[in-house]
């Protein structure tokens, strides 16, 4: 019988401690974010109800429901295109401060380092694979009209860096040999493959991806679970990802939200999710107890 | 053609010849129609089937440095000795032309790169040459002087345009340009004390020339050369824009408004600079017009001015500087050059129209994005354009 990590002889319990000491450090460090009792009512119907999360440096965490649940709402809500009812949406930029960041438009969220992708792929269809790329290098660069008539060495220096970085990022998805073809000319797991690029040269330290695997075939999927560990591993990012493929979604996450009509219905590693009855009774209905 | 009513005598007079013309004409002209379309659906499918880029005559003009060197050598000759042999009206025509250059590359801005539908565009090239002719009325101040205030006043307005219409979009935003063009000619066509009403304004003064009285044709052809050094400041300065950092912010709110925002581009600001700089090139082009033809009345500045602008735009191809400075010389030389044929000039300009949307609705020349070359697969990208 042992009690914190002391067995009553006296001796410490190796595992244990290692354990606590791993739990201070986690205590330690903030999520980077957080939300509190996030509420969104669209007029009579709430599609967010108190909903709370939480994400620590270099997880990846996926949100999962069924259609409707309200997934997408979320993200919206804490990427600043809608504006939440109530609740609280809090950030900690690895070595920054907390802050709050309801109400803030779109591109002010992404400045302070959180990027997307969308459901429905929005890429700009006419503009190069690596222009696309470029526009997410916006927000980190300076250069204005005045910047752009005069093209100084201020300027050129710039440029030169968005391409670089930008064409790094191409290269970091397996797309170098698609960098000056229209973006609407790509076949479509090359798209979303596009779309995680730009989302990554914003130079984000959280990226949502929303449902990255839709209409992609197995082994595109495959590649993507690839892309997406091999991104969390080097760059060192943190992702939230709202996805329907479960094998995917088990595979690849560390924890797991589940929603169901806009609230939290459970929470815990793929494990504890595959066998919540709560989980189960959402996606299947009642009858698995009958 | 086949009916005639005479109101005079209460007669009507079928011709019935006629008839049968016009049916067979129409006949035979669909048979054409359907023709040419067959013909450019085969053509697109070739495009898709094979994998190559096929890259069009125009972008090989632009590309291949053999090709294009000799071009722009045998234009600069062309346009250098154009005023020495031609006549005072071939170059006031030119000169026109080369103000629609500018506009039409103002407006490119707003409607080809942000993708904002802008009807009233003719409103900033009001405010450009009322700037010059009211500036000089009051204060007697000269064209130089007035030049940067008008392209400032163009600016000014351009954002004042731009506050009210930020969340509007397509069908509401040309709405709203519209009306803002015709607000502006009615307060010039009623607001007497201040404009001087339809009557206009007289006498307003050309551009000096380091204080020398030039003779009507000098003068002419100093205002040629002095659109051209700024046709191609205005080349120069939109092409920059176009490949620079605010030029992508801008394809991007085009292409898509809501990613735009998502990928961290301000959309407000993005939208205000774009109504700014185009109307800036208005505002200085509205005071070259004012000097160049000596008197201004709010009847040059109608809703059909921004519509023509706006089709020098459309025609050109929208985003594409050759496109849009093609388009221009094509809308406003070629009315000039068949005035036999002057009764019909509104219905083949509205043929034209409707023939471009349907087999090239790019436009002329198709905006041709940069491309940027990088040495093998190494990280090292070394941008050529």
């Amino acid at each position: 019988m042992s009690v914190g990590g002391i067995n009553l002889k006296g001796h410490l319990n190796p595992e244990m401690l290692s354990r606590r000491q791993e739990l201070t450090i986690i205590d330690d460090m903030k999520p980077i974010l957080e939300v509190k009792k996030l509420t969104m009512d669209f007029g009579g119907l709430r599609a967010l109800d108190h909903l709370d999360l939480d994400i620590n440096k270099g997880e990846i965490i996926a949100l999962i429901g069924p259609n409707g649940a309200g997934k997408t709402t979320f993200f919206n809500c804490i990427t600043g295109m809608y504006i939440p009812t109530r609740g609280d949406i809090l950030i900690s930029p690895p070595g920054k401060q907390t802050q709050r960041i309801n109400g803030l438009k779109p591109n002010k969220i992404t400045e302070k380092g959180m990027a997307r992708t969308f459901q429905n792929i929005r890429l700009f269809p006419t503009m190069t694979v690596l222009e696309n790329v470029m526009v997410g290098r916006h927000c980190r660069a300076r250069a204005g009209i005045i910047g752009a008539i005069f093209k100084g060495p201020s300027t050129r220096l710039e440029e030169q860096n968005i391409v670089d970085i930008s064409y790094h990022m191409i290269e970091r998805v397996g797309l170098s040999s698609f960098v000056n073809e229209q973006a609407k000319n790509l076949p479509y797991g090359a798209q979303r493959r596009l779309e995680i690029a730009r989302a990554m040269a914003t130079d984000p330290f959280l990226i949502l991806l929303d449902e990255p695997a839709a209409g992609m075939n197995p082994l595109e999927t495959r590649e993507l679970v690839e892309l997406i560990t091999s991104i969390r591993e080097t760059e060192g990012f943190t992702i939230l990802l709202i996805e329907h493929d479960m094998k995917l979604v088990m595979s690849l996450s560390d924890r797991i939200f589940v929603m169901d009509y806009g609230r939290k219905i459970a929470q815990g590693t793929p494990e504890e999710i595959r066998n919540n009855p709560q989980v189960i009774k959402a996606y299947l209905g009642d009858e698995i107890y009958a | 053609m086949v009916i005639r009513v005479n109101p005079i005598e209460k007669i009507i007079q079928w011709r019935w010849d006629n008839l049968i013309m016009v049916g067979v004409g129409s006949f035979i002209l669909s048979f054409v129609w359907r023709y040419l379309l067959e013909r450019k659906e085969l053509g697109t499918n070739k495009d898709t089937d094979s994998s190559e880029i096929s890259v069009s005559w125009s972008q090989k003009l632009f590309e291949d440095r053999r090709l294009y060197i000799p071009t722009l050598a045998g234009l600069a000759v062309f346009v250098v000795l154009f005023p020495f042999v031609f006549s005072v009206y071939q170059i006031s025509i030119m000169t026109t032309a080369l103000i629609y250059v500018v506009l039409g590359l103002g407006l490119n801005i707003v409607v080809g790169l942000a993708g904002l539908l802008d009807l009233g565009y003719v409103a900033f090239y009001a405010v450009g040459a009322y700037a010059y002719a009211l500036l000089n009325y009051h204060f007697g101040l000269g064209f130089w002087a007035v030049l940067p205030v008008g392209a400032a006043l163009g600016a000014l307005f351009g954002i004042l345009l731009g506050f009210p219409v930020l969340r509007l979009r397509g069908d509401y935003l040309a709405i709203v340009t519209l009306g803002f063009g015709e607000i502006i000619r009615l307060i010039l066509e009623n607001w007497n004390e201040f404009s001087f009403g339809p009557s206009g304004i007289a006498n307003i003064p050309r551009p000096g020339f380091f204080g020398l009285e030039l003779s009507l044709e000098t003068a002419n052809i100093y205002m040629y050369f002095l659109m051209i050094a700024l046709a191609l400041f205005t080349i120069a300065v939109v092409n920059r824009l176009q490949n620079s950092r605010i030029g992508r912010a801008w394809i991007a709110l085009r292409e898509d408004e809501i990613a735009c925002q998502a990928m961290g581009i301000d959309k407000t600001r993005t939208k205000l600079t774009a109504f700014a700089l185009g109307a800036t090139w208005a505002g200085m082009m509205g005071v070259i017009f004012a000097a160049k033809t000596t008197f201004i009345n709010p009847a040059s500045f109608t809703f059909l001015e921004s519509a023509m602008i706006l089709s020098i735009v459309v025609l050109g191809g929208m985003g594409s500087i050759t496109g849009v400075i093609l388009g221009a010389l094509l809308l406003i030389l070629l009315p000039e050059y068949l005035r036999a044929f002057s009764d019909y000039r509104m219905i083949l300009f509205g043929a034209a129209m409707v023939v471009m949307m349907v087999f090239r609705p790019q436009g002329i020349i198709s905006n041709v994005r940069r491309r940027y070359q990088f040495k093998g697969s190494s990280q090292s990208g070394d941008a050529q354009p």
